[in-house]
């Protein structure tokens, strides 16, 4: 192939504050009345003035941290202005030429292929969400907007890739994976559906022989995962089409229809938009102090494929057990705060990825909601090691655990299932079982293998399983030698 | 006894003294207004009833013997663009007509709990867009001296208010020079903060980097008082300053020695009507006579002041303004057919001449491929402005310059000509360009009986020495304290 | 004295800010803007190229909200704002065209 795809994406997360950007409104706005959350300022009514809320600063500067961002010790807000009924002082305070923080990357996974890729950051700001319109009807046909200011002021962190994206595909997955990271990271709530994600992407092709660009398209209207790849995927055979051709693509934006599963132009203006940015002297310049970065890096918790690396290194577990725990991180915390009490991490893994999630998937029961905690899960195990109890009694008493919240020790208790053994006892059911297979201590005595497990068997059987196998093995092999002397 | 004459804090100690009622003087300022209102016209919404009930509320408390707040007996007016909650606001524009705000500005807020009394909203140009009070779309301002001649813009109302003593005091805003302008051609005392001394929450941003709010009042003391109450940070106000604010009262004393006063040279560079020059001179005089000793300075950018000042003002109104669309508030266009011809049709219906025209001057200012030129040129050299009164303060404390280049001019006589409407602001704007603290205070009269204005300009938050200087000189200057007669008036109105 | 600005770019700065100006208003604009805009070219004269812009009159660290909420504006003050809500929303003619 002679060319290359070339993707770039605008990703604008709506940041986890209690309050909007610059006033003191809440940000809790899904399913509320329309207009309920609004004051001077958010609606910019004369004479109000923004204040800026920290939160949002410190999670603007978590976010670019994790980016691999150089954070601009001082940073500006400028007024970008436009007409629009959404935007109520016709001017959105973003931030331009001095952003809060640039210059990062993010590097991304291929989940099967084990293959990563550095996705360069070039920068990240912050601005302000605007309101909402409502259209009764389809937006063509209605005679009017209507406008919510609830969302207005709401404070979002744009971030702004390099064009190093390769194909539709790896738009998705870098946009995936960045979703769990804010997610994670706990800046925002990743719910592309609802907005709170929002993504634009423009693409174009370079020719590989010429290294020359090629006109990029921008493609507006991207609401799921889904939908990013499947607009690229369409944009790319309708660029590829044209040049094919021998016809020149025009630099627009365009619109994704999710209905057709195509782009269409949006209505280009008469002129191209003049936003004529400048500061915003209502804002005095953003200061961020050395120690407000450091406070906030020491608070970062561990990042998936950090976690995932460590798990490996340091529990042992396989690539895949431990892509589970970083996939699943209430899992792997469950796995981590039972690992601390427990030395076998082999068997606990085990018993956390085969019975646990088994009983509790039967009950159809979360693991945040699994009514066995790490320390009794650990507390169980442990009668297992001591002997007290086997494994398999241990494996009906998980489940017991599960259904009723006891504890292991007080089911055993209530049930009577604690493990024989006392030599004695043993030795007694060993000369019963002896008594009733003759045939099989002859092969024993001439050596086989087999027989001695068949008879460890039948020890159990008798037993119900109470009698500790290593035992059972051990007195048997002493009367073998007694014979055998 | 005329208890309209009081200043404030004579008013607020006769209060105290329980020697007068606080419905006493409101009754004997309302009727003030009705005898010479109509004349001057300095009020866009009076608030008389409310007034009244207040007024009434104070008696009845202070006749019990409960407490009531330090400042009761103070009477002010407030200019049209600051928001008061439940009082019309309209800026003077018909853009903002029927707008009742929400909220209070925090200016408000305070001399509310100080226990002033708001009596009414006072008018001014447009969104403060003005020289001469001529631009509001409600009515024309007349000067309580000469009524054929403006009262001075953008606070005209404001001014006029006060020296016709149908108000006490009164709130001003200053951009390029509307609270002092005005108080030079009403002669009275006016104070333009340092930028961040008072709250702007609440003031209807014409431009953000260069909006103060501050006080017009009768004398230095009253300037003194109504600053004590506005003066101080705001949580509401990025821009607002936590610097200490000192009792400006403690400033009205006598005694100036020790204080070094500048004269830049380049002011008189401009053109300057004689009767000012004179005024000016005579001033120099008393002031060096008190003790302070004087000295040429320079400020060498003074002749880029003007349009650095009118290109950033601009810049910013364009965006400001750009709000008032029809969609939320105030006023909306009957006449349209999409969204597009609602914006235009609402804002060229809406908004007066010379706010569209400012509005256009600042959108170009900051358009692609000019805002270099304009914009970015106009920041960087008030950078240079800035610089020159570092220096100046460096060697001297204060700097001492006219008002205004003249007296009180004729209604109708500029405002055909914004350029010359501009030209009137020449003293004042570089004060608002470098943050500045300065006050206007009346220094003569000229033979027509107008007066002439005496500006005298501090360092950043060098309001205190300000007011020290003015109190002095208003102590020693022999000019009688004339006052505009209601006779006066009416005969006026009648030429 | 040389035009700074034409009629066609006043009309295109007229559009930018949402102002419909008559025949006459863009005369008389053109007119004014331009014996203004002549006069500012002052400043073109005094060179400023090491010299850094000031957008903010005061040096000072940035004011912040703390991340608590306080109250919005009563739903009845919103709603007396002006006459063009319905159903608790703004009303505005249609966004496409």
């Amino acid at each position: 192939m002679s060319e290359e795809v070339v993707i770039g994406l605008e990703i604008h997360i709506q940041l986890l504050t209690k309050t909007k950007l610059f006033c003191s409104c809440s940000t809790d706005y899904i399913g509320k009345e329309p207009n309920l959350n609004v004051c001077p300022v958010c609606l910019g009514l004369p004479g109000s003035l923004p204040v800026l809320n920290k939160k949002a600063i410190e999670l603007a500067v978590k976010t670019a941290l994790v980016l691999n961002c150089k954070i601009n010790r001082v940073s500006l807000f400028h007024r970008k202005n436009y007409f629009y009924p959404d935007l109520p002082k016709n001017y959105q305070i973003s931030q331009y030429d001095f952003p809060l923080a640039e210059n990062g990357y993010l590097e991304i996974s291929y989940p099967e292929v084990r293959k990563n890729i550095k996705v360069g950051i070039i920068r990240l700001h912050l601005e302000e969400d605007a309101g909402k319109l409502i259209h009764k009807g389809e937006i063509t046909r209605a005679n009017h907007s209507w406008v919510d200011y609830n969302r207005t002021g709401i404070p979002l962190a744009e971030i702004v890739t390099k064009p190093e994206l390769h194909s539709p595909e790896e738009a998705q997955l870098f946009l995936i994976q960045l979703r769990n990271l804010v997610k994670y990271l706990g800046v925002c709530d990743g719910n592309m559906e609802e907005g709170s994600l929002r993504c634009d992407a423009n693409i174009s092709i370079r020719d590989k022989k010429t290294g020359a660009l090629g006109t990029k398209t921008e493609i507006k209207n991207l609401n799921s995962f889904r939908s990013v790849r499947n607009a690229l995927e369409f944009e790319l055979r309708r660029q590829k089409k044209i040049l094919e051709q021998g016809g020149r693509i025009i630099q627009e934006t365009r619109h994704w229809n999710e209905e057709k599963k195509i782009t269409v132009p949006m209505r280009s203006k008469e002129e191209a938009p003049d936003y004529r940015y400048f500061p915003e002297p209502d804002l005095l310049p953003l200061r961020i102090e050395q120690e407000m970065i450091e406070r906030i890096n020491k608070n970062i918790p561990e990042l998936p494929e950090q976690r995932r690396k460590r798990l490996i290194k340091e529990y042992h577990l396989s690539e895949k057990d431990a892509q589970m725990y970083t996939d699943h991180s209430t899992l792997g915390d469950y796995f981590e705060q039972a690992a601390a009490l427990f030395p076998d991490k082999k068997m606990l893994n085990n018993w956390i990825k085969v019975e646990l999630l088994g009983y509790l998937s039967k009950k159809k029961i979360n693991i945040e909601h699994s009514p066995v905690s790490p320390e009794r899960l650990v507390g169980l195990l442990k009668l297992i090691t001591q002997g007290i109890i086997t494994g398999k009694i241990g494996k009906s008493i998980l489940e017991r655990m599960i259904s009723t919240g006891q504890e292991a020790s007080q089911i055993i208790q209530e049930s009577k299932i604690k493990q024989i053994n006392d030599q004695e006892e043993i030795k007694k059911i060993v000369d019963i079982i002896f008594k009733e297979h003759n045939d099989s201590i002859e092969d024993l005595k001439s050596g086989k293998e087999k027989a001695l497990n068949y008879l460890i068997g039948q020890v159990m059987r008798y037993t119900k399983g109470r009698a500790k196998p290593e035992l059972v093995r051990e007195i048997i092999k002493k009367k073998l030698n007694l014979w055998n002397t | 006894m005329f208890l309209d004459r009081l200043s404030a804090y004579q008013a607020i100690d006769l209060v105290k003294k329980k020697q007068i009622t606080v419905s006493e003087i409101l009754q004997d300022i309302i009727k003030r207004i009705e005898q010479v209102e109509e004349s001057i016209k300095a009020f866009l919404t009076l608030n008389l009833k409310e007034a009244l009930q207040e007024a009434k509320d104070y008696d009845r408390k202070i006749n019990l013997g409960e407490e009531v707040p330090p400042y009761v007996g103070m009477m002010i007016a407030v200019k049209d663009n600051i928001v008061t909650k439940g009082i019309e606001t309209t800026c003077g524009s018909k853009i903002l007509k029927g707008f009742f705000p929400p909220y209070n500005a925090t200016v408000i807020e305070k001399l509310k709990e100080a226990g002033a009394i708001i009596i009414g909203k006072t008018n001014l140009d447009e969104f403060a867009m003005g020289s001469s009070t001529e631009n509001s779309a409600y009515q024309v301002t007349r000067n309580p001296w000469v009524l054929s001649r403006v009262p001075g813009g953008s606070s005209g109302g404001s001014a006029a208010a006060v020296v016709a003593d149908e108000s006490q005091v009164a709130l001003g805003t200053d951009t390029g020079g509307s609270i002092r302008q005005p108080a030079s051609f009403c002669g009275i005392v006016g104070l333009k903060p340092t930028y961040g001394r008072v709250s702007r929450y609440g003031l209807i941003a014409f431009a953000s980097s260069l909006d103060q709010i501050g006080p017009l009042t009768k004398n230095v003391k009253d300037c003194a008082l109504l600053m004590n109450i506005i003066s101080g940070s705001d949580h509401r106000d990025s821009t607002s300053q936590d610097i200490e604010v000192s009792n400006y009262l403690n400033y009205c004393q006598e005694g100036l020695k020790n204080i070094k006063i500048g004269i830049p040279r380049e002011y008189f560079q401009e053109k300057m009507d004689r009767e000012v020059k004179e005024a000016f001179d005579k001033s120099l005089l008393i002031i060096e006579r008190m003790g302070a000793e004087l000295e040429e300075i320079s400020l060498p950018h003074t002749a880029y002041s003007l349009p650095t000042y009118y290109l950033i003002a601009n810049a910013e109104a364009s965006s400001n303004l750009a709000r008032y669309d029809g969609i939320q508030y105030g006023y909306r266009s009957q006449d349209f057919h999409n969204l597009f011809s609602l914006y235009c049709k609402t804002r060229s219906e809406g908004f007066g001449k010379e706010v569209k025209r400012r509005i256009l001057l600042g959108t170009y200012a900051l358009s692609s491929g000019y805002y270099d030129a304009y914009y970015l040129k106009a920041q960087k050299v008030r950078t240079l402005i800035k610089e020159d009164f570092d220096q100046a303060f460096k060697k001297i404390d204060l700097l001492l310059t006219p008002t205004s280049p003249t007296p009180a001019f004729k209604l109708g006589e500029k405002i055909t000509d914004p350029l010359m409407m501009y030209l009137s602001d020449i003293f004042t704007i570089p004060v608002n360009l470098a943050g500045l603290p300065a006050l206007s205070i009346n220094c003569g009269f000229s033979q027509e009986g107008l007066p002439i204005g005496l500006q005298i300009i501090g360092p950043p938050f060098g309001e205190g020495k300000i007011i020290k200087v003015a109190y002095n000189f208003e102590q020693q200057n022999e000019i009688e304290k004339k006052k505009p007669s209601i006779g006066e008036i009416k005969e006026n109105k009648e030429k | 004295m040389k035009r700074v600005i034409s009629g066609k770019e006043i009309e295109h700065i007229a559009r930018l800010a949402r102002l419909a100006i008559s025949l006459d208003e863009k005369k008389e604009f053109t007119v004014q803007l331009n014996s203004i805009l002549d006069y500012f070219k002052k400043i073109s004269e005094l060179n400023t190229d090491n010299i850094e812009p000031t957008a903010y009159i005061i040096s000072k660290t940035n004011r912040y909200n703390e991340d608590s909420v306080r109250d919005s504006l009563p739903k009845k003050e919103v709603f007396s704002l002006g006459p063009f809500m319905e159903e608790g929303f703004f009303k505005a003619p249609r966004i496409m065209e």
